[in-house]
């Protein structure tokens, strides 16, 4: 059941990805030129799927997960250094190339070479951001 | 001002429906860098394979659907091979220090109408924009 459900779920994430357009690069990157052709679609997906979602939220009030389990537990709503320190790096690199995490994977069989290497660059900046956050919080230093 | 506001709604609602299913469904957060990091950090063998699957979902079914759209709306990456890599690195070393992605941040977090998400998601907007306004200046273009 909950393997049946991440399959399905992994699908319609990519198919709603596909079908509004945001593996296409210049679209996302349409959306951030504010001061050039602005392209809002962007803002059009993320709103459609805040919708769903926060009906979602609201129903983890009265019930437990279908497929067994509980619900993640709401996190410490502290806003830290980490937190816009690695936003604005995100967002710097989402600006630069167009793509962020789940449509580089999604456009992966039509992003060609550069696709595949971004993802190869994207995965090893993953794996080295554990010893970059034992660095950024090492003892001696102000969060 | 260029937009797509038809198919941007069609899919948004898809990818909010495929969070709330994900949430409901298996009590999990459907933050893609989440899922990532959690698979290159090591994870307990269930949900590991949960993870797998996920991902399999997101390759698969754009690479069916490609076959039915115009190969000139698939993607537009840049061609700078020197771009990529730096726009990789950053992506995937700000989302794991940040904790989260456009998915995870965003979806997920403005949803629950949590301060870190909704922070978190002005703030990679703003980046974004500024880099966006810095490569147009220097390159002329993107």
């Amino acid at each position: 059941m909950r393997m049946v459900i991440s399959l399905f779920v992994g699908g319609l994430f990519g198919t709603g990805l596909h079908l509004s357009g945001m593996t296409d690069t210049a679209k996302v990157q349409g959306f951030l030129d504010f001061f050039g052709a602005w392209d809002v679609t962007l803002a059009f997906v993320m709103g459609g799927a805040i919708v769903p979602m926060f009906f979602a939220w609201r129903l983890t009030a009265t019930r437990a997960p279908l497929a067994g389990g509980s619900f993640p537990a709401k996190p410490d709503p502290a806003l830290d250094r980490n937190l816009i320190l690695g936003a604005v790096l995100f967002g710097a690199g989402w600006g630069l190339v167009g793509l962020c995490p789940g449509p580089a994977l999604a456009s992966l069989s039509y992003g060609g070479l550069g696709g595949l290497v971004f993802l190869v660059a994207m995965l090893i900046g993953m794996a080295g951001a554990p010893r970059a956050k034992a660095w950024l919080d090492r003892p001696g230093v102000a969060a | 001002m260029n937009v797509d506001w038809f198919w941007g709604l069609t899919g948004g609602l898809m990818i909010g429906c495929a969070a709330a299913l994900y949430l409901l469904g298996n009590g999990r957060i459907m933050g893609v860098s989440g899922i990532l990091g959690g698979l290159i950090e090591g994870s307990a063998r269930n949900e590991m394979r949960e993870r797998l699957m996920f991902l399999a979902g997101l390759i698969c079914m754009p690479m069916i659907l490609q076959f039915f759209s115009a190969p000139s709306v698939n993607t537009h990456i840049t061609s700078n091979l020197g771009l990529i890599i730096a726009g990789g690195l950053l992506v995937g070393l700000g989302t794991r220090i940040g904790n989260g992605c456009t998915s995870g941040h965003g979806v997920c977090g403005i949803s629950r109408l949590s301060p870190r998400g909704i922070v978190a998601t002005l703030v990679y907007i703003a980046a974004g924009a500024l880099m966006v306004v810095a490569l147009r200046a220097l390159a002329g273009g993107i």
